[in-house]
């Protein structure tokens, strides 16, 4: 295996491995994952359920620690990047689209209230994930599984990441909308040169909007290439099932 | 009241040894460790109080408040075992009610500086602000938990960790002096305050008697939300580690 420098890395995992505590025993959950990401490109991270997905998206802002190896994030290890400053740059939209209590401004202003950053206008952040701007006024608790989904996104958004770790976040959307949220990332991945990193069920999603592909499965690595070439030839035997839909 | 009297009240809890007996309710052991125990705290407490009175020392008073303050304390800190130091946060907090308090109270004149009216009052202060504190802790873990995703999703958009807590802080704050307002707003129509009722009975004249409630109602507002606001404050830092993620642990109960 050949390390490139990390500074040409978005995110550069090297022997990352993470367990947890239960009861009486520990689950290995991420076990020695080696690997790069591009700076500015589009990874989908596919596996099945509870192989390490959300973890692995969670270790790169820091909000779990991992327990060996090391994590560079834009060339520095993550353990010297000052936290709060860690966070703002790697943005995540998580699978469950937590709220906070108030309204759907409230929410979307949240950037501006911890760090005092102008996010522009609420209306055309709304605009962008295709809400309509009259949910503004609405209380978070009113709005639906796909609304809240795509709140949290724009969310995150307007705290402008460099880095933007996306944890199923279109599994409540219909086709269309599901369509035009993809479309969105992919247009400020061009335009911003955000670096994506993307978990997600649905097959199809990954093949349309990544470049390249992991899979991941009870923790470990198991494949990491072009997506074309991953869902075209996958190397081994788990990743073949696992695309036929055999293994969910 | 004659001794006499007195011991003729104790009928009353025979009654309700005699009730729990007949009805099997298991009761009665209970009653008479209660009965004896209130008996002889109060009594040792009366004659500590006469004593201390009749010294009229203000290094007496001082120990006597540190010692009331540490006994609530310890009893605070049973809530949140696992939560650092606890009991001195909690120690500390009450010190500076008091400090306040009393600061009030004796600089503006309100009270005479001495026994008789200083640990009475901070008595019933340091009481309040003790069950305050218990509450303060059980709201805190709910609140907590209920809204566990609430507090990481501001640490994931780069919030401090006072940022990301402090609306569960205050929401905890809020909810804990829900009892102490609505208790005054209904004090007097039902139930008459029993240091307001002991006086009266005592034979001092009713608007007295008010008087010296109201200050009480008064000073516990403060004492109250003092409180609240220092113990959460303390507290709230031991609900992070030094990756700034949040610890549910420190609050988790420990029965
Ligand atoms: N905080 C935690 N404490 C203990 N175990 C955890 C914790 N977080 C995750 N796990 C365990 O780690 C494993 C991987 O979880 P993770 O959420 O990363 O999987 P996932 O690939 O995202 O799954 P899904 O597709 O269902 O979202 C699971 O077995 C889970 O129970
Ligand atoms: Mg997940």
């Amino acid at each position: 295996m050949t390390l490139s420098h990390p500074s040409a890395c978005a995110v550069q995992f090297q022997h990352i491995t993470k367990s947890f505590a239960h009861a009486n025993h520990t689950v290995t959950v991420l076990d020695r994952i080696d690997g790069d990401i591009k700076q500015g490109s589009i990874t989908t991270l596919v596996g099945p359920s509870g192989s390490g997905k959300s973890t692995l998206l969670s270790l790169c802002n820091l909000l779990i620690t991992p327990d060996t190896g090391q994590l560079y994030i834009q060339g520095k290890d993550i353990h010297s990047w000052p936290i709060t400053e860690l966070r703002r740059n790697v943005g995540i939209v998580f699978q469950d689209a937590p709220m906070v209590q108030g309204t759907a401004l409230y929410n979307l202003q949240t950037a501006q209230r911890l760090h005092g950053i102008d996010i522009g206008n609420p209306e055309t952040l709304m605009e962008q994930v295709g809400l309509s701007s009259s949910l503004l006024t609405q209380h978070v608790q009113d709005l639906s599984g796909g609304q809240k989904q795509r709140l949290a996104l724009a969310r995150t958004l307007a705290n402008q990441p460099q880095i933007l770790l996306l944890d199923e976040i279109t599994s409540a959307l219909d086709p269309s909308s599901v369509r035009e949220v993809e479309q969105l990332l992919l247009e400020i991945n061009r335009e911003s040169r955000i670096t994506l990193i993307w978990v997600t069920h649905q097959m199809e999603q990954a093949q349309r909007v990544g470049q390249e592909t992991w899979f991941l499965m009870n923790g470990q690595l198991l494949e990491q290439r072009s997506t074309a070439d991953f869902f075209a030839h996958p190397q081994t035997e788990e990743a073949r099932q696992f695309i036929k839909g055999e293994l969910q | 009241m004659t001794i006499i009297a007195l011991t003729l009240s104790l009928c009353f809890v025979l009654f309700a040894v005699v009730l729990s007996r007949s009805f099997k309710l298991g009761l009665e052991k209970d009653v008479l460790i209660a009965t004896l125990r209130a008996t002889i705290q109060l009594l040792i407490i009366g004659y500590v109080l006469n004593f201390i009175f009749g010294l009229e020392q203000l290094w007496v008073v001082g120990l006597f408040l540190l010692l009331m303050i540490t006994v609530a304390s310890l009893n605070v800190s049973k809530k949140g075992k696992s939560v650092p130091y606890m009991t001195i946060k909690v120690f500390i907090t009450l010190v500076i009610v008091e400090i306040v308090t009393q600061a009030l109270l004796l600089g503006f004149n309100i009270i005479p500086a001495t026994a008789r009216y200083i640990i009475p009052i901070s008595g019933m202060i340091i009481g309040n602000s003790m069950i305050l504190g218990s509450l303060l802790v059980t709201r805190l873990r709910s609140e907590v938990t209920l809204r566990q995703r609430e507090i990481i999703l501001l640490l994931s958009l780069g919030g401090t960790p006072r940022q990301a807590i402090m609306p569960v802080l205050k929401s905890a704050v809020r909810s804990s002096m829900i009892p102490t307002i609505d208790g005054q707003k209904t004090l007097g129509l039902v139930q008459l305050p029993g240091m307001m009722t002991g006086q009266i009975i005592a034979g001092a004249d009713p608007i007295t008697a008010v008087r010296f409630q109201l200050l009480i109602v008064f000073t516990t507002m403060t004492s109250a939300i003092i409180t609240s606001i220092l113990l959460s404050l303390f507290i709230a830092p031991s609900l992070f580690n030094k990756q700034q993620q949040l610890q549910t642990e420190p609050l988790e109960s420990s029965s």
